[in-house]
């Protein structure tokens, strides 16, 4: 799974459908990312065609690691169908969801969104 | 097998108020602007044609009680909610021809919304007449008879006319009853809660109310797959969104649309009947539900087979 730093922030990029199969390996990613103190982490949605109920389980025990370890999670760029499943699970009410990534960072942390803004 | 719905809701019965109705006449009064109502065959075309569900209609209140003809001459029934007035009603006014007095009842638990109808269940007062109830649970007489008793209920359980019998079901085996095979397994639910799969003419019917699924339905063996498997219509019990399921009404006992949709993509049912609305959903709530789940469906859908899903309510009859 690509994954990438941009300053204080870990973006992780998941792609394809987000379903049984594939929720394993991003959630093995993404938790361990969401434990550590202060996580700042974006899950860039822009190659995800779908996610289930079992990928939107895994965001949200990411959003409660983070939580719980005074960090942030925060996804982004979710296409159309996928932005209309999480209206459908009421998840954007769990999880924090932004436009694109420059929001998300934004969102998180002003020295990764100057970092951005700057390539 | 047809199956007709006499109650849908979950919890507690929710009727359709004074304010609900008026803003249903507002919305048909301002939609009929413009047509032509002349005669009785307009209107009625009017109703069908030019207004939804929710505005035409009601999904109605009483809780889970859900009738079976499975073409023998005895009567099958899946729980005893609020909805058993009517049925009982139906059935004294001579609505089930051919059919003898002897009601087979399947009993998914003894929450209240799920009994609460056998105090007005009007064959229970006839003389000749024979109840069964049967169910996983072993102490479902416990459960009956105390809903009788006083000060709840002006008509002791042993007052009733009717014979009432009690049978406690093996889920590791198939039972014969009505003429239909029936199997059950162990649900997810506060006290337990079964669901059942009747089969008959080599068409099966699920009934799967009041059960939450857990982190174990990722899984891949996941039992209410197989139990699920190929069914013609499976009554499912989606009353919260995921995110309440997952949240703040973890472990309350019931589950969401999304998880309905994925089970049965994964057995290969054919029709999801979404059932035990939310008492705190009013009708437009419920079709906005039922949109969002036919919306999901072709979402999740990927190579699986194409899922109609209907939402139940109070008067819908299904054939299968
Ligand atoms: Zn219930
Ligand atoms: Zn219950």
């Amino acid at each position: 799974m690509d994954q990438r730093s941009i300053a204080d922030v870990t973006v992780l990029s998941p792609t394809g459908r987000i379903d049984l199969d594939t929720t394993p390996p991003l959630q093995d990613c993404l938790l361990p990312l969401t434990q550590v103190a202060s996580a700042k982490v974006v899950v860039d949605f822009a190659g995800v065609s779908y996610i289930s109920s079992s990928g939107l389980r895994a965001l949200m025990l990411g959003a409660k690691a983070a939580r719980a370890a005074q960090g942030r999670l925060v996804v982004c760029c979710l296409n159309p169908a996928v932005a209309e499943i999480f209206r459908i699970s009421r998840f954007h009410l769990v999880v924090e969801v932004q436009n694109d990534l420059a929001a998300a960072l934004a969102a998180l942390s002003s020295s990764a969104a100057a970092a951005y803004r700057h390539g | 097998m047809h199956v007709r719905f006499w109650g849908t809701r979950g919890s507690l019965p929710a009727p359709l108020d004074a304010a609900g109705v008026r803003a249903k006449l507002k919305t048909v009064l301002a939609r009929a602007r413009g047509h032509a109502l002349a005669d009785d065959a307009a209107i009625e075309s009017f109703i069908d044609q030019s207004l939804g569900f929710a505005e035409r209609a009601t999904f109605g209140g009483n809780t889970a009680c859900v009738e079976v003809d499975t073409g023998a001459d005895e009567h099958l029934i899946l729980d005893l909610g609020s909805g058993a007035r009517a049925l009982g009603n139906c059935i004294m006014a001579g609505g089930r021809p051919g059919k003898r007095a002897v009601y087979n009842v399947l009993l998914s638990h003894p929450h209240w919304d799920h009994i609460m109808g056998l105090p007005f269940f009007a064959p229970a007062y006839i003389p000749g007449h024979r109840i069964r109830i049967f169910g996983g649970h072993t102490d479902l007489e416990h459960a009956l008879r105390r809903q009788h008793a006083a000060p709840n209920f002006p008509v002791e359980f042993d007052q009733l006319g009717a014979r009432v019998e009690f049978v406690a079901l093996d889920p590791a085996r198939s039972h014969r009853i009505a003429g239909a095979d029936i199997g059950l397994m162990r649900q997810h639910h506060s006290g337990d809660s079964y669901g059942y799969r009747i089969t008959q003419n080599g068409r099966s019917l699920i009934y799967s109310t009041d059960s939450e699924h857990k982190i174990e339905a990722a899984a891949d063996a996941y039992p209410f797959v197989d139990f699920f498997r190929g069914a013609d219509l499976v009554i499912f019990d989606a009353m919260y969104s995921l995110a309440e399921a997952y949240t703040i009404k973890e472990d309350w006992g019931h589950s969401s649309n999304l998880v309905a949709v994925e089970l049965c993509h994964r057995a290969g049912a054919r029709r999801l009947c979404l059932f035990h609305h939310d008492p705190n959903a009013d009708d437009g709530a419920i079709e906005a539900l039922l949109s969002d789940t036919v919306k999901y469906e072709a979402l999740s859908r990927d190579s699986a087979a194409p899922l109609e899903v209907v939402a139940a309510y109070d008067g819908l009859e299904l054939d299968l």
